[in-house]
């Protein structure tokens, strides 16, 4: 079967000479929920850049269903890889949440009643439909994340990369979250240090630091291998348990 | 940017009124027109500005948008007022019509510009532009500048409000410095998450236009749009014709 992404020896330098990957490679299945884990500055978010292309592999390659990321690619990749950014401020920027939802899917080419659709499917899988006419500044954080994952499933994605999604969200907030991304059922690639997080939603993880996949397994196994974790500075939280 | 439309939006005064309805292009058209039909006007017809002043009053009113939302924001003229005053006293009675012209002329630009922005969101006013097939570049150019005064002037507020917390008053003149070095601070981070933005909306498919959901104006619409250009050209053509 075509995997739903495939990542070959990626390595990338950025413009000033700091190179932040050094070959990663993964390989995710259609359906899989994969959490990459890693410290402050591993590399995870110049990693999820790669993955539609914002940023431009030094070498390696990267397949998303078959389809290599490649600049005649670029449009098509853009549609199928969803990227929900860290800062949902970074996101939303149209006056109604209605209108950000429906940026994405107008730029692939919807129109009229079709994307009328798609915004409400997108809102409603999120929970957010009430707030289709509201300014995405007048939502609390954790509504601005949902609303920001929206305008991304709003484009239908093959595969969801999501940065950080729980950073700076309310326990509240963040178990809403949680619940709403497990009702999605797409592959998802979740990036996070949130370890906790990472064990709930996502059944394998890839533990990457400096730029290279230091491990590869069941979430579960990682999470109980506290020595491999203290080597890359991850700790679960005080008083959390795995059984 | 929590605050951030508040930021852009003090020109906006969102409304309902048929003024606020008219597709945006017609409105772009009609200031047009209407600016360089009161600058085109011989300056010693002095009953013509009266004529424009009612015009745009009546704009105004059919807008139901207060006189005094434009009293406030008109003072960005206050340049125009000082060049005008100062005239006279160079060029005597020669110099006191020029004062005028530029006074008179300066005043209506100024007042038919924010119409347009009073009753034109900004977005609306780059789909105008699309709409009047302004080069791709332009209204790229003008999205991102909306999009980064935006995130400016709410990156300044929080800035702002993280100096006084620790104790700063920049009521002292000795602690202009902190404002300057803030200011710098300011530059490098609206620029990066200027940057941030521009990739988030790369991310969802943005080639360089804004999704326009709207139709074609109907020439009913533009000629109704286009009713004070018409009066414009009725004054004008009284005052350079009538001797
Ligand atoms: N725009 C940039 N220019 C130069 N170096 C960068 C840039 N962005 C990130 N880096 C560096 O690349 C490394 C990986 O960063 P990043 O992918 O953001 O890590 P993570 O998301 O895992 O915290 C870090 O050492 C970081 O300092
Ligand atoms: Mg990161």
């Amino acid at each position: 079967m075509t995997p739903a992404l495939l990542v070959k020896g990626l390595a990338f330098a950025y413009p000033d000479g700091h190179q932040a990957l050094y070959g990663i490679d993964l390989r995710v299945e259609p359906g899989e929920r994969v959490a990459v884990l890693g410290p402050n500055g591993a590399g995870k978010t110049t990693l999820a850049l790669h993955l539609n292309g914002v940023h431009t592999a030094g070498a390696g390659t990267i397949e998303v269903a078959g389809l290599p990321v490649t600049k005649v690619n670029l449009h098509e990749i853009r549609r199928r890889v969803g990227l929900v950014f860290q800062d949902p401020d970074d996101q939303l920027f149209m006056q109604t949440v209605g209108e950000d939802v429906a940026f994405g899917p107008a730029n692939f080419g919807l129109k009229g009643a079709e994307l009328d659709a798609r915004v409400h499917q997108a809102l409603a899988a999120v929970g957010m439909t009430d707030h289709i006419d509201r300014s995405p500044l007048h939502l609390s954080g954790g509504q601005r994340r949902r609303v920001a994952l929206a305008t991304v499933l709003a484009c239908d994605p093959e595969i969801l990369v999501l940065d950080e999604p729980s950073a700076n969200l309310e326990p509240v907030a963040r178990r809403e979250l949680a619940e709403v991304l497990l009702s999605l059922g797409r592959t998802t690639l979740m990036v996070t240090h949130d370890l906790p997080y990472a064990l709930q939603l996502c059944p394998r993880s890839v533990l990457i630091d400096d730029g290279v996949v230091v491990a590869d397994g069941p979430t579960g196994d990682l999470l109980a291998d506290s020595e491999l974790l203290a080597a890359h500075r991850l700790e679960l939280p005080f008083g959390f348990r795995l059984d | 940017m929590s605050a951030g439309h508040a930021g852009t939006n003090v020109l906006h005064h969102p409304g309902d009124s048929p003024v606020h309805r008219l597709p945006p292009q017609v409105k772009i058209v009609a200031a047009l027109l209407t600016v360089i039909g009161v600058v085109a006007t011989p300056r010693e017809e002095f009953w013509a500005f009266g004529g424009y002043l009612v015009l745009v009053v009546t704009v105004w009113r059919m807008a139901r948008v207060p006189v005094s939302h434009f009293a406030k924001r008109a003072l960005i003229e206050v340049p125009f007022v000082v060049i005008a005053l100062l005239m006279p006293l160079l060029g005597g009675a020669a110099g006191a019509l020029a004062g005028w012209n530029i006074l008179a002329k300066g005043t209506l630009g100024v007042l038919t510009s924010l119409t347009l922005a009073a009753t034109t969101t900004p977005r609306e006013l780059i789909v105008g532009l699309q709409r009047l097939r302004t080069p791709a570049m332009l209204t790229t150019i003008a999205t991102l500048m909306l999009r980064y005064l935006e995130v400016i002037a709410a990156e300044a507020r929080r800035m702002r409000l993280a100096r006084i917390s620790r104790g700063h008053d920049p009521r002292f003149l000795w602690q202009v410095g902190a404002t300057a070095r803030g200011i710098g601070a300011l530059f490098i981070r609206s620029y990066e998450r200027g940057e941030r933005v521009h990739l988030a909306m790369v991310s969802r498919g943005w080639r360089g236009a804004m999704p326009d959901r709207g139709v074609a104006a109907s020439p009913a619409t533009w000629l109704a749009g286009l009713t004070p250009v018409l009066v414009t050209a009725a004054v004008l053509g009284t005052a350079v014709l009538v001797p």
